[in-house]
């Protein structure tokens, strides 16, 4: 029996915690809703690394950051009067949930403006990398950028990138394996493009920023497919996806003829804090005080309509830290930045489950402000959270997938419009993503409709629903089986492939009667982000 | 098989233009050329239009019917001149900002651009050139003897007739009706609206908000450039 102190000690620094018959219920979300849940003996959960320290002088690293870049000569030696210069910066999909203001790329904003300004460089122009992603409302580019910078630049000089503008794209060639290189005009006339980037997630970033940011459906084609998603052994990994390797080759062109100078900085996961930061802690850890906290927060979910709940939640930035930032060449800058987020993310674990536990909360990338709809639910389960890893998956291959989210049958008609259509007309036909591909992809990503929406409004672009699909797919051919929890409709799960249970036990049960009652379950402990590691 | 041809239709009052047909007969009445004439028809405007506006709400097709018969006695060469003039005056300034650039989005789409409109074609044709539209469907005026009679050639184009309209263009042209687009602001629009493959609503009032609301039909803005 070891001392108390390092029993805590041993404790806390193992992220992956083997439940016992006396451990406390887990807390999982189910959308904008948390249940706790008692999970088999055995079952392995994976806690998200505690947050690394942030930086504590952002403008600072800022500055050195671009005075000490990798690969090139620093920003200010780089700066002419009469310069024509861009500055891209990546949407509202990043961070999630976004964070306290000041966001960091208003810092970088700051500093670098400032600096072009002493330089005597006046043509800038900041660009929002949207490519087929909604255009911000003007209250979220206000937040992201200060209301300082907002005020001075909106609309003329700080704009939204227009994939549908045919004349502010400019195609720069093709690549050798026949990917066609488009590029938003301005930043391809620019003596020079600053991409100022967050990386939430080692999928961020990198030659992506420009080379998918700035490009228009013919481009993103490239590489948006089901077949790039299927060979890719987790596009968290840039290094083994073959999503990334096609987005690489098209870096490189773009490279060749731009002078791209990269900043990019990568934050911590400290995703909760203030009244709800007990979700940061090992539920065994909970003193009173969280236990009060988690209750009173079940009571309030429970009362509330479900419109209210997801503006709680919204309501609720988080209090993220950043933790590194770099700038330079695109490939060496963003090596460093990846080291750095793996370190936050990466959590060894030595074995394959066969069933998967995991909670969808309230948010992706592409429902900031809007509501989770069935389509990005599997996007979360399917996408995201399967890709969560590195080497080997948490799941062994035909495993099960347990999930919990009501999979309500609704839809942001002004964020979303698209969807509406691929989720009731073409899901009913075909799940199969080539066949959506080959047979529907085009119609819908050249409707004037959703076009109009897309340059006028704030929907996501036509053929986005499909990519949302593709982004499921290597998940869907991985997994054997998912069982959705808590789902409040019978049609959304069927629509998907997946069973239904009524709770989490069942739904263990049901996962049990095709494994085994010694089947290995593993909980992937979500929120905040948390990736696997498996080296072996 | 070849891909067949698509096309989309626009409603032009309130979808493309802020202006209905009571606004271009307005403009005729003004313009009339004598004074007598001009005061005439302005005081006949003027005692109408509470008649026009509680037809208009009541029944399309009567009030359409109705209005037509102001145009009774005008020849068919003074028409078209003012119809020109109409168009400089009152249609060119009254295009919504969005219109042009959602006429090119559905171009490109490969979509063969038509309006469908209540009013009548010589009205809008001018519009038609300047949008860069393939076709008009609209009304036509009955002359007899260079002098308009104010009867519509049969069949009318407003309201149902307005699908009806629609799906015999698509058979004559050989067009395929579920492939198309439709747009419209009005309610009165909903049949045209649902006999196409793709409807949206633009610029829609309450009742047709709902209606797309509850049918998740895309609703568009063109009352903004961006």
């Amino acid at each position: 029996m070891r001392p108390l102190s390092l029993t805590r000690l041993h404790e806390q620094a193992e992220q992956v915690v083997t439940l016992d018959r006396d451990s406390a219920p887990r807390v999982l979300f189910s959308g904008e809703d948390l249940l706790v849940e008692d999970l088999p003996v055995g079952t392995k959960v994976i806690y998200p690394k505690p947050p690394v320290a942030g930086l504590p002088n952002v403008k600072s690293a800022i500055r050195w950051a671009i005075n000490h870049p990798e690969g090139c000569e620093p920003l200010h030696a780089k700066l002419r009067p009469g310069m024509k210069v861009t500055i891209a910066l990546d949407d509202i999909s990043l961070p999630l949930p976004p964070m306290r203001t000041p966001d960091v790329r208003q810092q970088v904003l700051e500093v670098v403006l400032e600096l072009l300004a002493d330089s005597g460089v006046d043509d800038v122009h900041l660009v929002i990398a949207i490519c087929l992603h909604r255009r911000m409302t003007a209250a979220e580019v206000k937040r992201m950028v200060g209301e300082k910078i907002f005020d001075a630049w909106w609309p003329d000089r700080l704009y939204h990138h227009d994939a549908e503008d045919p004349d502010g794209l400019v195609t720069l060639g093709t690549t050798r394996h026949g990917e066609k290189v488009v590029v938003n005009r301005r930043a391809a006339e620019s003596d020079l493009l600053i991409y100022v980037n967050l990386n939430l997630v080692p999928m961020d970033g990198g030659h992506k920023s420009v080379g998918t940011g700035l490009t228009n459906y013919e481009g993103v084609k490239a590489h948006h497919t089901p077949d790039h998603i299927r060979k890719s052994d987790s596009y968290m990994d840039p290094a083994r996806s073959e999503m990334h390797r096609s987005i690489d080759r098209i870096g490189r062109v773009i490279d060749e003829s731009l002078d791209v100078f990269h900043i990019e900085t990568t934050i911590n996961n400290r995703m909760f804090d203030g009244p709800m930061g007990f979700l940061m802690k090992r539920e065994d850890h909970y003193g009173e005080l969280d236990r009060l906290k988690l209750a009173g927060l079940q009571a309030t979910l429970k009362a509330l309509p479900r419109a209210a709940r997801r503006k709680l939640f919204q309501a609720v930035p988080a209090a993220y830290e950043v933790i590194a930032v770099h700038a330079g060449r695109t490939e060496p800058t963003h090596r460093k930045i990846l080291e750095k987020s793996w370190e936050q993310y990466a959590v060894d674990v030595d074995f394959q489950a066969d069933v998967g536990v995991m909670g969808i909360p309230f948010i992706s990338p592409y429902n900031v402000n809007s509501i989770l709809n069935p389509l990005l639910v599997q996007v979360m389960a399917c996408g995201y959270f399967f890709n969560f890893y590195r080497g080997k998956p948490l799941v062994k291959p035909g495993g099960t997938l347990i999930v919990t989210h009501p999979c309500s049958d609704e839809f942001d008609p002004e964020h979303h419009p698209s969807y509406i259509e691929f989720f009731h007309r073409l899901l009913p036909e075909t799940r199969d993503a080539k066949v959506l591909e080959q047979k529907y992809e085009r119609e819908f990503a050249e409707n004037p409709s959703y076009v109009h929406m897309y340059r006028t409004g704030h929907a996501y672009h036509g053929a986005h629903p499909f990519f949302m699909w593709y982004w499921g797919e290597n998940g869907r051919q991985h997994y054997g089986r998912i069982i959705v929890v808590g789902a409040d409709n019978e049609h959304v799960p069927r629509l998907m492939g997946w069973e239904r249970a009524e709770r989490l036990s069942d739904a263990i049960d049901l996962a049990r009667a095709h494994h085994g009652r010694s089947a290995q379950i593993a909980m992937l402990h979500h929120p905040p982000i948390v990736m696997t590691q498996n080296l072996g | 098989m070849p891909d067949p041809q698509r096309a989309a239709f626009f409603d032009v009052d309130g979808t493309l233009v802020r202006t209905n047909i009571v606004h271009a007969f307005a403009y005729y009445a003004l313009n009339q050329g004598s004074i007598f004439g001009t005061a005439l028809r302005t005081a006949r405007t003027l005692a109408g239009a509470p008649l026009y506006w509680a037809l208009d709400k009541l029944d399309r097709k009567a009030f359409n019917e109705l209005f037509y018969q102001s145009y009774r006695g005008l020849s068919q060469d003074r028409l078209e001149e003012l119809a020109a003039e109409l168009f400089e005056a009152v249609l060119l300034p009254a295009i919504h900002p969005g219109t042009p650039r959602l006429l090119a989005e559905a171009r490109r789409a490969g979509c063969r651009l038509v309006l469908v409109t209540g009013a009548l074609d010589f009205t809008v044709r001018d519009l038609a050139r300047h949008l860069g539209a393939d076709d008009v469907i609209a009304n036509r005026m009955h002359y007899v003897e260079g002098v308009a009679t104010g009867r519509v050639v049969p069949p009318i184009v407003e309201g149902a007739h307005k699908a009806v309209a629609v799906r015999d263009y698509c058979l004559r042209e050989g067009l395929a009706l579920d492939r198309s687009h439709a747009y419209s602001d009005s309610f009165s629009d909903y049949p045209m609206l649902t006999v196409v493959g793709h409807p949206a609503a633009v610029n829609p009032d309450l009742r047709l908000r709902q209606v797309a609301r509850a049918y998740a039909w895309p609703i568009l803005d063109t009352t903004r450039a961006s």
